[in-house]
This record gives C-alpha cells, structure tokens and sequence, in this order.
C-alpha cells in the first residue's frame, strides 16, 4: 500500500518538475507566455531553464539566419523586357517578443515578406533596364574568340553594353527599401541577392531569333572569307607559275644567246685569221658539203672542163 | 527447485528465468529480491530500462566526421571521432557532423543514387529551369556546373545559419548568374570557363564567409554548357562555317604546292639544259677549230697539192654514187643534150655546166 503511495507522489512529482524545466536550444530563442500572453523579456541564453509549471508556456523562436526564397515571377523592365525574377534573402528574428506579437508564427512571416520584397523587386526592376539587373561590373572587356576577324571585333556582336549601375546597386536598392519596412516585425533583413533571372517564355523567340541571326551572320562570314583567302592562293598560283615559267625562258634564251655568241667567235677566230684560213675554210666546208648535197639518185651533168675530167680530154689538157 | 529436470520441462520456464534474475540481482545488490510477481515484472522493466539508458550514453563517431554535443541544448563541446559517452535521457544531445568528407552539389542536372537530399535540385523539372541563364550581351546560355565544398566549423554550420546547404544552393546560383552575367555568350561556351570557374569559386567563398555558414567551397567546376536548344543548330553552322572556311584555305594552299615546286624544279631542269648546251657548243666549237687549225697548219707548208687532194678524194666519194651522171666535151655545144626523163626516180636537175 504504502509502495503504490509512494510511486504515485514520486510520479507526480517527476511530471511537475518536468513542466518547471525546459531546455533553450542553441539556435532557438524563448517567449514565455503565460495563458497566451507573453511575460518577461525574451531568453536567448541556452541550457537549463525554469518557469511555472503548467500555467506558463515556452515558445521557441527560431534564433539563427533563416532564408526567404520568393517564387519567381514576372515582372517587366524599363526596356518593357518581360523577364522572370526569383529572389532570394536572409532575415533573422531580432526582435522575438515584437515578432510574436505581429506575426505569432513563419508562416505569416514567410507571406509578409513575399509580400514586401516583391513590391520592392518589382518597384526595382520596373526602374531599371534589363542589362542594369544582369550585369556587376562596369568596365569589364570580354576575352575575344580568336578566329573572329577585324570587322567582327568593330561591330557591336560580342561586346558588352556599357552600364551605369550594374547588378549590385540595384540588388541594394531593393535591400534598403524593403529592410526599412520589415524591421516592425521584429525582422531584420540581411541581405538580398537575385537568385534567377530568366527570359520570360513569351520573350524568348524573339530571343532566339536574334541569337540564331547574330550566328548565322559569323557562320557567313567565315565561309565569304574562306572563299575570298582561296581566290587570293589560286591567283597566287598562277601568277607565281607565269613568272617562274617566263623567268625559266628568259634565263634559257640568255644562255643559248651566250653559247651562240662564244662558238660564233670561237670559230670566227680561227676562221679568219688570215687569207689562207679563210679560203681554206670555204675549200673544205663546201668539200664537206658535197657528200651530205649530191645523194646517190641525183643527175649530174658534168663538163670535161672540170679538174677532175680534164684528163679525159688529153694527157696534158690546157 | 530441481533446476536440472526442470529445465527441460516447458511447464517450468518461468520459474528458471526468475531464478536467474534473482542471482543477477543479489550479484548487483547484494539483497535478496522481494518476493512476488508484480515486483518482479517491475523489476524485468527496470533491468530493462537501465539497459536501454546504458545504450543511450554510448555513441560512436566515424573517422571522417566529428560530433557537437550540447547539455539542456546548450553548446557544450567538440568530440573527436571514436567511442564516447554522454549523458543519456536527452540531458546531452550529439550531432554527427562529417568535417573532413568533401561534399558537393549539383546544378543543371543529377546523379543517380545520391544520399544527400541537397546535392541537386528538389523535384524533376528544377533541373533545367537551374540551367537557364542571361548572358552578358543579353543571349541565353544553358549551364550546369558542380560545386564541391567541406564543412569546415561545425558550431557555426549548426547553429549560426538554419539551413546552411540549401543556403548554399542560393547563393551557388546567385553567384554562377552574377558572373555569366558579365560575359558574352562566346565567352560562357568556349573561351572563358575557366575565368568563370575561378571568379565564381572567389566569390562564393567571399559570401560563404560572410554569411557565416562554416562551409568552405573547395572548387567549382563547369559541366555541359550550351545554347538554348532552338539556338543550338545555329551555334553549330557557326563551327562548320569555320571548318569549311580552313577547308576551303587548305584546299587552294594544297593545288599551290602541287604546282609551284614542280614549276621550280622544272626552271632549274631546263636552265641546266641549257647550259649543258652551251657547254655543248662551245666545246664542239672549240674541236672543229683545232682540228681546223691542225689543217690549217699542214695547208700552209703545201696548200696547191693539199687542196688538190683533198678535191679529188671528196669528188671520187661523191661521184660514185652517183647513178646517174652524164659527162659532155665542152668543145662540142652543137650537140643537144638529150636528158632521158623515163628513167625511174631520176629528177631532172637542169644545171648549167662549165
């Protein structure tokens, strides 16, 4: 009897001290409330605390860097482009007594600052032109492909549109309007950074179309210029092949004219020495002659006056 | 209590089980335990339970991971890996943290069989709208990328930041659209990845610090990056354009080589033709000069006789040949030639004769 007493007071009492202790989290922060209402300050130590048993209650905040990541949505730019933004931002409780307060829980949190932040955003991008929102920094000069030519490299295909102001400012300046009006909530917001920026679907043929023109426009270019390098090797060669040819005939004729010349003198030389080389020159040249001229089929009609049948006319022929 | 039969017998289960506990309890406790059964069904529970808070205290750790263990929530230290023990009953609490594995994240795409829920996009369809991107020169570019990264605090990844993987999805996003954003399409396709990769390694580590989430990003890669599919055909022609277009060049380069050596060679062939001609000449030249000259020489010491019979040798080759020759006395010119023509292939040579 008196055991049964006995474990039940101990049981009692183990309930009752577990309603008078409670643990506060590393990342959490605590509001005490007692019957829905909150008392005292909020307790962001962590370890063993204690409260009343069963009339007061702990309600734990969330004490570290939470994220919002807002649905994307479309919204037009200054360039009435209209691109498909999603954001995303950092916030953290700072205030959990005025947190508990206004918004009691994350969900409503969550919707405030869909809410906030999407006014801003869209405040923003409406403000700006689509090429503020994508690009950071200012004077950044592409790397240039190689193989495009000179005219490519002057047009506008390639290069950057200059900006003013550049992805950071504008993420800034929707950080500064909207942490200004969550801070009621006991919010502070950290900060905010796009976390995707998209062509929205009904913009993006007109995209594409443009993107495929700029392409084929390079892809022409490069066979024109194939072709135009060609034209320029196959001139080459030919008149390469002319001038190698002319240079062969020209220096050919030099050296035949030279040889020419050289045996003319040569001969001349020898040939003209004096009389007797000159009438012994033409007595066996035209010796010579005779056997090549006079052939076995010629007819020959011959005179006994000549030296050779001189003889046939008498022994001492005048 | 006949232990030995009663073993065996079924009837007897519950009684030897008793027994045993009763010996475990009097080795324990020192006292015999109270007698009764609903004090020994408490007791079974007891010995049970303390089992169980036994189980509880001890916890191990894997050689890659350390743990952080907090009392009543409160931070209380960093445990090394191996076998530890804590307070049981939810007084200390340890959370395993892998410190030294190298974990990553996809974007763009996934692989199979992945066990960390943040290593790629949540839901099917996230993939390619992750991909999807504006470029520098306002072009769309498609790119998948993978970052690797370690926990490097585990305090701080725990308690500073309520989701720091997912955070680090955003901010790997964020950053990869930050700097494709700043480049032209040629640039995201070929030519600057590697730029890219390093820019975007900078600066989301720069941001992982600043948000204090105990992570350090270790290397950002690049996977597939391409033109958005409707574009790609085009992007494509660009590069047979360029094929073509060395093609083309190489053709015209290769007809030039094939002729102009030949050309070359066959100048230099015809000049040394050439010379060999006039070498020819000359020397031809030079011998019927000497050999003239030799004559010349004999000539001279008797020129009547030498040309005499040098003449009458030349006719006496010459004339028999001849087939045909008719020799006429110069003192008769009463007498009229008769060529007879019939004779066979005898052409009639009209010359006037001395």
């Amino acid at each position: 009897m008196k055991l049964i007493v006995i474990s039940v007071l101990t049981i009692l009492l183990l309930v009752t001290a577990k309603q008078a202790l409670y643990t506060v989290d590393e990342v959490e922060q605590v509001i005490i409330t007692q019957f829905g209402k909150p008392v005292g300050a909020s307790v962001t130590e962590a370890g063993l605390h204690v409260k009343m048993p069963f009339i007061q209650e702990v309600n734990a905040i969330d004490k570290r860097i939470l994220e919002w990541d807002g649905a994307p949505s479309d919204m037009p730019t200054k360039d009435k482009l209209y691109i498909s933004v999603d954001l995303f931002a950092r916030w953290r409780i700072t205030d959990p007594l005025q947190y508990f307060l206004r918004l009691r829980d994350e969900r409503s949190a969550q919707s405030r600052l869909d809410d906030i932040l999407g006014s801003e955003t869209r405040n923003a991008v409406a403000k700006h032109e689509l090429i503020e929102i994508i690009r950071t920094t200012k004077d950044r000069v592409p790397m240039r492909d190689a193989l495009l030519s000179e005219t490519e490299r002057d047009s506008d295909m390639g290069n950057l549109v200059p900006i003013k102001k550049g992805r950071q400012l504008v993420e800034e300046e929707i950080f500064t309007a909207a942490s200004e009006k969550v801070q009621v909530f006991g919010i502070e917001l950290l900060d905010i950074r796009f976390k995707r920026i998209n062509y929205n679907e009904s913009v993006r043929p007109k995209i594409y179309d443009r993107m495929i023109s700029e392409r084929r426009q390079i892809a022409e270019r490069f066979l024109s210029e194939g072709n135009g390098e060609a034209a320029r090797i196959r001139g080459n060669r030919v008149r390469d092949l002319n001038k190698i040819q002319s240079e062969a005939y020209r220096e050919v004729e030099e050296i035949r004219g030279l040889a020419d010349a050289k045996a003319t003198e040569i001969y001349a030389q020898a040939y003209n020495k004096n009389q007797q080389s000159i009438d012994l020159y033409e007595f066996t040249r035209t010796m010579q002659a005779y056997p090549a001229i006079i052939s076995n089929n010629s007819t020959l009609v011959l005179s006994t006056d000549s030296d050779l049948f001189k003889f046939l006319n008498g022994i001492d022929p005048q | 209590m006949n232990s030995q039969q009663d073993k065996w017998n079924p009837k007897n289960q519950s009684s030897s089980g008793a027994d045993e506990l009763k010996k475990m309890w009097v080795s324990l406790f020192g006292t015999q335990p109270p007698e009764g059964s609903p004090k020994r069904f408490i007791f079974i529970i007891l010995f049970v339970l303390l089992g169980i808070i036994a189980w509880s205290s001890v916890y191990t750790i894997p050689s890659d991971s350390v743990a952080v263990v907090q009392r009543f929530g409160k931070y209380l230290k960093e445990v090394p890996p191996g076998l530890h023990v804590k307070l049981p009953l939810g007084i200390d609490s340890a959370v395993i943290v892998p410190v030294k594995r190298q974990l990553k994240q996809e974007f763009g795409f996934q692989t199979a069989g992945a066990t960390d829920p943040f290593q790629s996009a949540p839901g099917k369809h996230n993939g390619v709208q992750e991909t999807q991107m504006v470029t520098g020169d306002l072009n769309a570019a498609l790119v998948e990328w993978v970052v690797q990264y370690r926990i490097e605090s585990p305090s701080k990844f725990l308690f500073e930041v309520r989701s720091p993987r997912q955070t680090l999805r955003y901010v790997s996003e964020s950053v990869m659209r930050e700097v494709v954003g700043d480049r032209t399409v040629d640039e995201v396709i070929t030519i600057g990845r590697q730029e890219i990769e390093s820019e975007a390694l900078i600066k989301m580590q720069t941001l992982s610090t600043k948000y204090a989430m105990g992570i350090s990003i270790d290397q950002v890669q690049l996977k597939n990056i391409n033109p958005p599919r409707p574009v790609q055909e085009s992007f494509n022609e660009v590069n047979q354009a360029q094929q073509e277009k060395e093609k083309l060049i190489n053709e015209a380069r290769r007809e030039y080589n094939k002729v102009i050596p030949l050309a070359e060679g066959e100048k230099d062939q015809r000049i040394r033709e050439a010379d060999g001609y006039r070498l020819k000449r000359i020397n031809e030249a030079e011998g019927d000069v000497a050999r003239f000259n030799s004559l010349l020489t004999e000539y001279s010491k008797a020129p009547e006789v030498t040309r005499r019979r040098i003449y009458i040798e030349t006719m006496e080759q010459v004339l028999s040949n001849v087939q045909s020759k008719v020799i006429i006395d110069s003192a008769s010119n009463n007498l009229l030639p008769l060529l007879n023509l019939d004779s066979s292939s005898i052409k009639a040579k009209s010359g006037e004769s001395k």
